[in-house]
């Protein structure tokens, strides 16, 4: 033990909270209560059960948790930091949650408050930010995952009116959600539309027997002659860059989340390291135990520096896409391997849902490749670095 | 309703805790938090200064270093000040001298209930609320798990082994609640950017008039001359054969153990 009267933390080797806000901890300290009082007693169950409790994620509102990002609009105006260690806590209760959070404000509620009218903000973004209203993001489709460009979806004009054709695919939140933005072709190039729930032609049909993210909707979005008025559009951008940079927004979200779902599992590791038994004395007193909990202690710990190195960057409004990129391959993919080394430590024990590590794991899988593959965001660092483009043929 | 309400300020839970054992304190490193049992004394005076429609909740706390994020929290869940008594010659006071200190606070701002947590989470004494009663001479009513408030007096209900009593009391008082009285609210993120602004007086001991020899160090007199390691002790448990009534044995052990 080193003499410094601080108390060891093994999931901060680096003091990193100690220059942390009183803001930034208040909001953490805010959400892992929350996680701790109303996530965790229930999650398991709801987990094994395909469940999202739509109701408990609401509450989230009233904390102020939603959109809390966003300045206006009954948001709560907090910096990058805050939101990124709310989603980290959220993640150490399930990534489920963090997803709802990342879709709602992120996805959301980002592209209104940021391309939309005056009336759409008013219209959606304080009932979006109490959690009254739910919103989902309609880019992906069953043959235009990475590719978003190659999207199907049309939006076509009849006289003042927009008319909507096509299928929206693994849509988080798309089954409990009261209003979808969703990316379609139009003939001036890609548009957002908020099409409400009930729109006659917009149906919604949940994705079951998934085996990840199983405490999360995650649904198809149908638009079969959907007919919405004028200003149903998003008036203030055009193109594909439009949802894009609701992309970089929510990675940013998952760049800290996925460090919630390993410090959980690895906490559960290092707890039962110390109190299983083999060859008569604890599993954490042999090297190999211990050279995978200071393997994992040290990633958390450097990938927790990186996740607030770009938030402190994003604060600034100097955050670019391509630091987004290597913050969610390196976080994700160390979150995972995090997890799985987990698994390892709580032999058979891991692999149930008597413990957080296989439920964060399995999590994990999904969150790897949604928001962007991991091999896009080689990709995307790759064209960075080369000045080459991968891309395009 | 002028009512103030105790905060201590501990180091987290989820921070390790340890005691330095040379002085048998608790290392106090790093940013502290509020203490969760003062949490439901918070949301106490929060809920009777909204059922009164008008009035004020105050913060107090005893902080030898200065420290006020604790007390920020206490504010973000939407108390409206905060005064903290912040003296180097505080450190190492034992109860009774904090005591002295919110005691002199309480009569400062102006109360006419003060409301605390039966215990701080760190240190367990659970006597301050009742010390700083007898120093204000107000009454104490301790224990309590519901409150109201009619006109100039206190009916509180404590929970006891045979009963629930209904107390009343002429305000000014003391009382400590129980973690079942209430839900403490989540502070909002709106009233966590609003804690911000809200004014927090910090007050030296002079400022506030006690006398340094009966605080701190050279106040105390009770010290802590060892701790040892908690030993751990389990005895055999009991096995219930459900013969279709087992729940209600359940019911009663966890009953017995306060458990509910």
């Amino acid at each position: 033990m080193p003499p410094s009267a601080r108390p060891f933390d093994p999931t901060d080797l680096a003091e990193l909270g100690a220059d942390l806000s009183e803001e930034e901890r208040m909001v953490q300290q805010t959400v892992r209560a929350f996680v701790r009082d109303r996530v965790l007693p229930g999650i398991d169950g709801w987990f094994e059960r395909g469940v999202f409790p739509v109701e408990v994620a609401k509450e989230l509102g009233k904390i102020g948790v939603l959109g809390m990002h966003l300045d206006g609009y009954g948001c709560a105006g907090l910096g990058a930091v805050s939101y990124g260690l709310a989603c980290l806590e959220l993640e150490a209760g399930d990534s489920g949650f963090r997803s709802f959070v990342s879709v709602q404000g992120s996805l959301a509620m980002f592209p209104i408050w940021r391309y939309g009218s005056e009336e759409q903000k008013q219209l959606w973004l304080p009932r979006m930010a109490s959690g009254e209203v739910i919103g989902c993001f309609g880019l992906t489709e069953p043959d235009a995952g990475s590719d978003p460009g190659s999207m199907r979806t049309r939006a076509r004009r009849d006289g003042s009116d927009w008319v909507l054709d096509g299928t929206k695919m693994w849509i988080t939140n798309g089954g409990i959600a009261d209003v979808a933005v969703v990316w379609a072709q139009t003939p001036e190039g890609i548009r957002g539309f908020l099409v409400p729930r009930g729109t006659p032609g917009f149906t919604t049909n949940d994705v079951h027997r998934k085996l990840s993210l199983r405490a999360s909707v995650t649904s198809e979005l149908v638009l079969d002659g959907c007919r919405l008025p004028e200003d149903a559009a998003l008036p203030g951008v055009l193109g594909l860059k439009g949802p894009l940079s609701c992309l970089t927004e929510a990675r940013f979200g998952i760049l800290f989340g996925v460090l919630g779902a390993a410090r959980s599992c690895f906490q559960a590791a290092l707890e039962y390291s110390k109190s299983r038994l083999q060859f008569g004395r604890p599993i954490g007193g042999f090297q190999l135990t211990q050279a995978k909990l200071a393997d994992m202690a040290v990633e958390l710990e450097k990938d927790l520096l990186l996740a607030l190195q770009l938030g402190r960057l994003k604060e600034r409004g100097r955050l670019t896409p391509v630091q987004v990129s290597v913050g969610k391959l390196g976080n994700v993919r160390d979150a995972l391997e995090i997890a799985r080394a987990s698994r390892t430590i709580l032999g058979a024990n891991g692999v149930t849902l008597e413990y957080p590590v296989i439920r964060h794991a399995a999590n994990l899988e999904s969150v790897l490749t949604y928001e962007g593959t991991a091999e896009i965001h080689q990709l995307t660092i790759g064209r960075a670095l080369t000045g080459l483009d991968a891309f395009s043929s | 309703m002028e009512v103030a309400v105790c905060v201590k300020q501990i180091p987290g839970p989820d921070s390790p805790q340890e005691i330095d054992p040379s002085t048998g304190r608790l290392v106090r490193e790093g940013q502290p938090v509020i203490d969760e049992a003062d949490t439901y004394g918070v949301e106490t005076a929060l809920q009777l200064v909204e059922r009164a429609g008008a009035g004020s909740v105050t913060v107090l706390s005893m902080a030898p270093g200065g420290e006020t994020s604790g007390v920020r929290a206490a504010l973000a869940m939407g108390a409206d000040r905060a005064m903290v008594v912040s003296d180097e010659r505080l450190a190492g006071s034992d109860a009774l001298g904090t005591a002295r200190v919110l005691a002199a606070a309480c009569r400062r701002c102006g109360a006419e209930l003060l409301v605390a947590g039966t215990e701080s989470g760190d240190g367990y004494s659970g006597v301050v609320p009742a010390q700083v009663a007898e120093l204000l001479g107000w009454p104490a009513v301790t224990f309590v798990r519901r409150i109201e408030l009619d006109g100039g007096e206190l009916r509180a209900e404590r929970q006891g082994e045979l009963g629930t009593e209904v107390i009343a009391c002429p305000l000014p008082a003391v009382v400590t609640v129980t973690a079942g009285a209430v839900e403490p609210r989540y502070p909002s993120f709106a009233g966590i950017r609003s804690a911000r602004q809200k004014p927090v007086e910090e007050l030296d001991l002079s400022a506030l008039g006690v006398d340094p020899a009966g605080v701190g160090e050279a106040g105390a007199r009770q010290r802590v001359v060892a701790v040892r390691a908690v030993e751990e002790e389990r005895g055999s448990g009991e096995v219930l054969e459900d013969d279709g009534r087992a729940d209600e044995r359940v019911l009663r052990a966890l009953s017995e153990w306060k458990v509910i």
